[in-house]
């Protein structure tokens, strides 16, 4: 009689002749290899797949009592606020998700950024990455009309219209987007279809790609120092551990549960996030004839929506508008060139010069302030200072060619350092 | 291996298999259009002024294919000054022709001096703009004339519904088809046999 061990090595030598399950896991877990020296900025990736897990799950359960439909599409929240059992936190389990998603992605494309994670062999991980980004903006997009509160209805409203500027085709493009000549409840059932099909199946094909294409070429580190270079008799990385359990249990499970304190506490103390998660007019049905006093979008767009605005003037025979639309565009299509856009020999914002690193802070800086302008009206001397903001964000991303292959750069170890 | 043939195999079975990836978007694209449903809710609707006060507005109402329309009956007071601050205009001669029919192409905008029919949509990205008739300093425009400001971007207009200069809204609002049936009743959505 076998002992339950061997069982179980039966049973996965079964398996595994007919399916690498076995070899996929240490692929990927217990024998690929990151750098010993991560730090907590290595925390968030894991964190957006927590959030992304918390959204489809919680997702799907919300469609079970939700009505994609312009007359019922307000009620039925309400009914799932107040009706439903555990629907309330459900709500606000999706809601806050939202915004914790993008506060974790934007923590960790700054990662990226200081630590030049995108530079060769990681370009392509960059790049789906910004397409996760993209699919992210689209997701929270589409969602957010679907309480068909008012201000769901205008930011829509306002977005869609954007399609407008594009010259010639622009207004039927957004009556073919709209799917009727105004915002409608044909809007509405289709961008749910986009919301709860479309996007998220997009999305995990995405994740899956930027896993395999980092898996590939391994993980980066603070540091920017290759880990490949330096191997022990075994073929191993002598700077490199075991992600499970080493990254896992030791690094990974205690971040996570510091993160769903923190997401916790906003989940069911400020679950509206003082009008920033829920904006206050969205307690409102959505009414095509009355626009809010202010039509801000999540705080997750405002930067790009502050420069939408800032376009406030024609140039060359086209419209503001159509220029409003280009830098918002440009502003996002700009980080996909990033891996080329950097010239420095080095990776990491440790070893790069002070161009570097005054460029990046003054790009965080005018992101935060394109970010707050855009939840404010619009007055003449915050208009001129998201116009200053968008032109260093362009700045940071244009010049870089130039700052990070003029400056002068510190020696990279050949090892890893632990700080 | 006959490489010609090869590659000519290739491109003929790209091209038919591009035709029928086009062909088979057709219907996906298609469904994108307004429904038959939707097109017919774009009919004519007829509006009573006759209760109309000079400087009021009737609207937002939900008019000509479910977009806010405005009419508003202009004072003699703001039509005098309608055409005071032109050089302040984008488009003062409402030469953009998508924006109005040709009957509305003319100092007020409008078959009746004083009556004012316009989408209220405003042209930058789709909000509602407000009516702020008052001739007096507003916080956003110190010799404002009386017109229309969007609240969202901060787009003026004046009581023709011509924009200003400098804002991001990049053209007039749109005067809807319209006529009068009689003295007091407005069709609008249609050019009737006035045009």
């Amino acid at each position: 009689m076998a002992t339950i061990e061997q069982q179980f090595k039966n049973v996965m030598q079964w398996v595994d002749d007919r399916l690498p399950v076995t070899e996929t896991y240490e692929k990927h877990m217990s024998k690929y290899y990151a750098p010993k020296n991560f730090d907590f900025w290595y925390i968030f990736g894991v964190l957006a797949f927590v959030v992304l897990v918390n959204q489809l799950l919680t997702g799907i359960w919300l469609t079970m009592s939700y009505v994609p439909t312009g007359e019922e599409a307000f009620r039925s929240i309400e009914y799932i606020m107040r009706d439903v059992e555990y629907g309330w936190l459900l709500r606000y389990m999706h809601s806050t998700g939202a915004s914790a998603f993008f506060v974790v992605v934007y923590l960790h494309m700054f990662r990226g950024l200081m630590y030049g994670s995108y530079q060769k062999p990681r370009e392509l991980i960059w790049v789906f990455g910004m397409f996760i980004y993209l699919a992210l903006m689209a997701e929270g997009f589409f969602g957010y009309l679907l309480p068909w509160g008012n201000m769901s209805y205008w930011g829509a409203q306002v977005i869609v219209s954007l399609a407008g500027a594009i010259p010639v085709y622009g207004e039927e493009i957004a009556v073919w987007v709209r799917g009727d000549f105004n915002m409608s409840g044909v809007t509405l059932n289709r961008f749910f279809a986009l919301h709860v099909v479309a996007v998220p199946i997009v999305l995990l094909v995405l994740v899956v790609l930027h896993i395999l294409a980092l898996h590939e070429v391994g993980s980066n580190n603070p540091d920017g120092v290759d880990i490949k270079k330096n191997l022990d008799k075994d073929g191993k990385p002598v700077d490199g551990i075991p992600f499970h359990p080493y990254y896992t249990i030791g690094h990974d499970l205690p971040g996570i549960v510091l993160f769903l304190i923190v997401f916790c506490a906003v989940m069911f103390f400020y679950p509206d996030g003082g009008g920033y998660l829920i904006e206050h007019p969205n307690y409102t049905p959505a009414d095509p004839l009355k626009t809010p006093e202010l039509i801000a979008p999540v705080w997750y767009y405002t930067p790009f929506y502050s420069m939408l605005r800032a376009a406030t003037f024609p140039l060359f025979g086209m419209t503001a508008k159509f220029w409003g639309l280009v830098v918002m565009a440009g502003a996002i299509a700009i980080l996909f060139a990033v891996p080329w856009l950097d010239k420095s020999p080095v990776r990491s914002m440790r070893y790069k010069g002070i161009a570097s690193k005054l460029a990046l802070a003054s790009f965080v800086i005018s992101f935060f302030i394109l970010g707050y302008l855009g939840t404010v009206h619009p007055t003449p001397v915050k208009t001129l200072l998201a116009q200053i903001c968008t032109m260093i964000y362009f700045a940071y991303f244009l010049l870089m060619p130039w700052y990070t292959s003029v400056e002068k750069t510190k020696p990279v170890p050949d090892r890893v350092t632990m700080k | 291996m006959n490489v010609g043939r090869r590659n000519f195999l290739i491109g003929a079975t790209s091209v038919v298999g591009s035709a029928g990836v086009v062909g088979v978007a057709v219907p996906f694209l298609g469904s994108w259009n307004p429904s038959a449903k939707a097109l017919a809710a774009g009919a004519p609707i007829k509006i009573d002024i006759s209760k109309l006060v000079p400087g009021e507005i009737v609207g937002p109402i939900p008019a000509w294919r479910d977009k806010p329309v405005f009419v508003v009956k202009r004072s003699e007071e703001q039509l005098a000054k309608l055409n005071s601050q032109n050089d302040r205009l984008a488009d003062p001669d409402s030469d953009e022709i998508a924006q109005q029919p040709q009957y509305a192409k003319n100092e007020t905008r409008s078959i009746r001096p004083e009556v004012l029919v316009l989408v209220g949509i405003c042209t930058h990205l789709s909000c509602s703009p407000k009516f702020r008739p008052a001739i007096a300093p507003q916080e956003f425009d110190a010799e404002w004339v009386g017109g229309f400001y969007c609240p969202c971007h901060g787009s003026k207009f004046d009581l023709a519904g011509r924009v200003y200069s400098g804002v991001p809204a990049p053209t007039n609002l749109p005067v809807p088809p319209h006529y009068y049936e009689s003295e007091s009743v407005i069709v609008i959505g249609e050019d009737g046999g006035t045009a």
